[in-house]
């Protein structure tokens, strides 16, 4: 796929709404597509966590191997979801492995390359923590609720 | 902004609300570990039992008790009685030893309905959470069986796990079909589901519908109730279109012994179908 394509695809995306072309830009600099085959990781437990991923097409779930048990799904990302945030808060290591459960297509964006650009850059620093912290907290929430254990039964203290 | 209707009896001919009437067991169908249906025939008297989506039956297992369940058949075929029922208690577990032949004590239809008629026109999203799917497929056959008065319908279903999905087959069927949008959901799963994985709620986002010209019906555990509605607030959806089914301690169905009572409402006579505007003040509030 051409840059401009994909400059096209950030620019439309909600996530990268209402930013500036030339951080638009440079964001588009930090990206390419990806493509995952099914049982594909995108991320693996304890890997060093540089990248995140905007998912175009498909399915990928976040998933945690309990010993004894096996793999675990815990949550599922598709179309037009984010995935990815350990690139941006130390030690920048993944913390689930993050598989591919059909072909999916995304794109990979250099967390790395974007961080340092955000220590200088302010603007799209503010602007990208303000989105990633509102993502991070709504992972949070449903993360609350799957604990609850809503569907239980309720008669069993 | 209020329910289609209020303890609507109008094909049903005059029944003594207080007193059982005994109906058969004419098929048993086991939908998960804990979960089961069964249809049922009036044993004497008239044989149609006419229903709105949203109400339910006080049912009686004789020498055990008596409960309220929704009804979770088809209106649109009234010769057969329809109720879903989670094995979770004394009267749900003796229920659930019940066979074909025995008998039931039946009180109803109670309660007011979902608002169908209100909901004509625009787009529907119905959103369930565990056995809250049987209270609603009623609405859901309803709208099949009058597709063309409504703009898009999306079902939007949680579950513990994959075995914990009810109504299987139906299921697939809608979602394999062109008139529902269907997403379904578990909150924990192992890899060999295809499906989502994550709470209901996040899957508000993914679906396609208007969110300014939309009825919203919601069925679930209290707590999975309240979320979905924040989610549904955030994206725009106004309160007066939100719809929500309460549960409580519903004993007479008429609105008389109080019990189910929460604040200025009582549910069997009031509910169990609330506009979310009527109810916010009450609504998870851990004083009611």
């Amino acid at each position: 796929m051409k840059l401009e394509s994909l400059a096209k695809i950030l620019k439309e995306h909600p996530f990268l709404e209402g930013l500036e072309q030339h951080h638009l830009d440079f964001i588009t600099g930090c990206a390419s597509n990806v493509v995952f085959k099914k049982n594909e990781f995108l991320f693996r437990a304890g890997d060093p966590g540089n990248l995140f991923y905007f998912i175009r097409e498909g399915q990928v779930v976040v998933e945690i191997y309990i010993p004894g048990k096996g793999p675990t799904e815990i949550q599922s990302r598709g179309k037009g979801d984010v995935t990815g945030w350990a690139w941006l808060i130390p030690p920048y290591r993944s913390t689930f492995d993050v598989r591919a459960a059909e072909l999916t297509r995304a794109i990979v964006l250099d967390g790395t390359c974007l961080r340092e650009k955000m220590e200088t850059e302010h603007d799209l620093g503010f602007i990208l923590m303000k989105r990633f912290a509102a993502l991070i907290a709504e992972r949070l929430e449903a993360t609350r609720i799957q604990l609850l254990d809503i569907y239980g039964d309720r008669s069993k203290k | 902004m209020a329910t289609d209707q209020k303890n609507n009896h109008s094909k049903t001919p005059f029944f003594d609300p207080m007193l059982p009437r005994s109906f058969r067991i004419v098929r048993f169908q086991q939908e998960t570990a804990e979960t089961f249906s069964i249809e049922l025939k009036p044993v004497s008297g008239q044989k149609e039992f006419f229903f709105e989506p949203g109400q339910f039956n006080m049912l009686y297992v004789f020498g055990t008790g008596e409960i309220p369940i929704s009804v979770s058949g088809d209106p649109t075929k009234p010769e057969v009685l329809i109720h879903t029922i989670r094995a979770v208690g004394n009267v749900t577990r003796s229920m659930n030893n019940l066979k074909v032949g025995d008998s039931i004590g039946v009180r109803g239809p109670f309660g007011a309905s979902w608002p169908i008629k209100a909901a004509e026109g625009n787009d529907v999203i119905i959103v369930t959470g565990g056995i809250g799917l049987a209270p609603l497929r009623p609405v859901i056959y309803h709208m099949l069986a009058h597709r063309e008065k409504f703009g898009k319908i999306v079902l939007l279903c949680g579950t513990r796990t994959p075995k914990d999905i009810i109504f299987h087959k139906e299921l697939e069927k809608w979602y394999a079909g062109a008139e529902l949008e269907v997403h379904i959901t578990v909150d924990t799963a192992l890899p060999s589901w295809r499906g989502n994985v994550g709470v209901v709620t996040t899957l508000i986002g993914k679906a396609h519908f208007d969110h300014s010209r939309c009825t919203a019906m919601v069925c679930g555990p209290e707590i999975m109730m309240h979320f979905t509605v924040q989610e549904l607030q955030k994206r725009g959806v106004d309160n007066k279109n939100i719809h929500v089914s309460m549960e409580r301690n519903m004993q007479c169905g008429i609105g008389l012994c109080g019990h189910c009572q929460i604040g200025p409402r009582i549910v069997c006579k009031d509910g169990p179908v609330f506009c979310y505007e009527e109810i916010k003040g009450v609504f998870t509030k851990r004083e009611f």
